[in-house]
């Protein structure tokens, strides 16, 4: 598949460091790259970046002409982590998911916006920040989106109890 | 004494639609900074009915959420019951029958149909237009009619299982499936598009109104009739071809106007595709079970998983996470008019107030989808 090898090879570029140490199956946190069985997983592409890296990998998706599906968060209380998964895909043409992940510490979660790559991560990041309290640095209107303003919880963390 | 004021164009005022506004459908707010009659920001005001569904999720079994999934797009219901279904399945690595795919697809088309005459009416309500309306809700409620002998419900459907569906159709719901068809066929160039479509009215208030480019909609990620009215070829039924649509013959209608009168060209087109879809299944609709064999308690391989279907409104994506529980782990919905309405401030800039809520009623928003 042309496109699948040629993002795989754009993003190898970018991150030389973690090219060659592909993730294990299953719910691993060691950074990589590896391409997977989109009728197993739904996407074509995993990559699991440093957080450092995440404005440079989506400045690689935007080139490769990919957009912005979604932006979800995940809580791993266990290592004290939080998650934000980025999601792109293709708008017609050939069919390529792309899942890029980044691990951030729980106890200060902060992460560099895209909204200067996507202005679609807007209202997407906002959505992170209002489930799991994800700092966006520089993002330019971070205030809660679906909860109501004055709001002092992180619903989705799993520790959040109602 | 009244002193006339002239007006000034460095002063402007905050107007607020809604949340309680009829042309929003729901409980949408968003908030206009005007000059006049022109809007300077339109800034959406979200989560006036959310109500939590990711973490509803979490909180039951798989089998759980499926009537939490048609809470959300209640208009087009049956497709947030197959996504959700599908995204299980994948997960969990369960085989469908083909009988149960086929049933899938003939509610899913009958539900989009329904969703799409409901558009229809309420955005020529929107537009000042009321007999559409009777035609539309009398078309629509023989799909509902259908629809509830099977499943049960009239709008809330759970009728989807991991592994199949609920209930066998019968004759009954055949023949009166194509009498359907042929019904709808017949008033279609008529009551539709005579009436409605070549209305000068009509095409003075949507055509070159609310130009959304085709980069815009990769910016935003809009996708559905949205970026289908802009010239993008993208439907997931197509794309990423799921369930058994690559085995029937349908064109994805595509305009390249980019304005509200090609987003309402691709919708109406749309229906009678989806008639074709709906023909051809019932025509080759195979014998057999209607549910695999699945045990009662899930629990999916540890993983990510990724699973999207084609709503009435746009591409609707499951990003799940299992860790090998009974539970799912992480859901993420992403809802695919939270994107499509995302562009709405940037594209209404500079608009006409009475144009920018003709364009709102284009781009086809359910408020408890985006809200979630």
């Amino acid at each position: 598949m042309a496109l699948q090898e040629t993002t795989l090879k754009a993003l190898q570029e970018l991150i030389p460091e973690v090219a060659s140490t592909a993730p294990e199956e299953g719910l691993t946190d060691a950074p990589g790259i590896r391409a997977t069985d989109p009728a197993k997983h739904g996407h074509h592409i995993e990559v699991l970046v440093p957080q450092d890296q995440v404005v440079a990998t989506a400045e690689v998706m935007d080139k490769e002409g990919y957009f912005l599906e979604s932006i979800s968060g995940v809580d791993w209380p266990d290592q004290q982590q939080l998650e934000v998964v980025y999601d792109y895909n293709r708008l017609g043409g050939e069919h390529c998911r792309v899942m890029v992940r980044t691990r951030i510490p729980r106890d200060t979660p902060e992460l560099a916006t895209i909204t200067g790559v996507f202005p679609s991560a807007d209202w997407h990041e906002r959505e992170t920040y209002d489930f799991y309290g994800v700092l966006f640095q520089d993002h330019p209107n971070l205030i809660r989106i679906l909860l109501p303003e004055d709001a002092d919880f992180f619903p989705l963390r799993k520790d959040y109890m109602p | 004494m009244t002193v006339p004021v002239a007006p000034r164009h460095d002063e402007t005022f905050v107007l607020n639609v809604g949340p309680q506004h009829p042309a929003t459908h729901g409980v949408l707010r968003v908030k206009m900074t005007m000059d006049g009659e022109y809007i300077v920001k339109a800034e959406p005001v979200l989560g006036y009915i959310h109500r939590m569904h990711e973490k509803l999720a979490e909180a039951g079994s798989y089998a759980q959420f499926m009537p939490n999934t048609a809470r959300m797009d209640y208009l087009h219901a049956l497709a947030f019951n197959h996504g959700w279904a599908l995204a299980v399945e994948k997960a969990a690595g369960i085989e469908v029958p083909e009988r149960a795919e086929y049933i899938r697809v003939i509610t899913v088309e009958l539900n989009r149909i329904a969703s799409h005459l409901l558009w229809w009416a309420a955005f020529l309500l929107d537009l000042g237009g009321f007999t559409p309306l009777l035609y539309a809700f009398d078309d629509r409620e023989q799909i509902i009619d259908l629809l509830e002998r099977i499943t049960g419900s009239r709008l809330t459907y759970c009728y989807m299982r991991f592994g199949g569906v609920y209930n066998d159709i019968d004759d009954e719901f055949i023949t009166g499936t194509r009498a359907f068809i042929k019904r709808l066929r017949s008033r279609w160039q008529r009551m539709y598009h005579d009436l409605v479509t070549g209305n000068i009215i009509l095409i003075k208030r949507i055509k070159d109104i609310g130009f959304i480019s085709q980069e815009q909609c990769r910016r935003y990620g809009a996708t559905g009739p949205v970026a289908r009215g802009s010239g993008i070829n993208y439907d997931v039924r197509k794309n990423e071809a799921y369930s058994v649509y690559s085995e029937f013959d349908f064109d994805i209608p595509v305009y390249n106007e980019c304005d509200s009168m090609a987003r309402y060209m691709v919708r109406m087109d749309e229906v009678e595709q989806s008639l074709r879809i709906i023909e051809q299944a019932l025509d080759k609709l195979p014998e057999g079970p209607v549910m695999a064999k699945v045990p009662k308690v899930l629990k999916p391989e540890a993983g990510y998983y990724y699973s999207a279907v084609e709503t009435a409104r746009g591409a609707l994506g499951h990003r799940l996470v299992c860790t090998g529980d009974k539970n799912p782990y992480k859901l993420k919905l992403r809802s695919p008019t939270f994107c499509n309405l995302s562009l709405f401030g940037e594209v209404a800039e500079g608009m006409l107030l009475a144009d920018a809520l003709a364009f709102m009623g284009s781009l086809d928003l359910v408020i408890p989808e985006i809200d979630r």
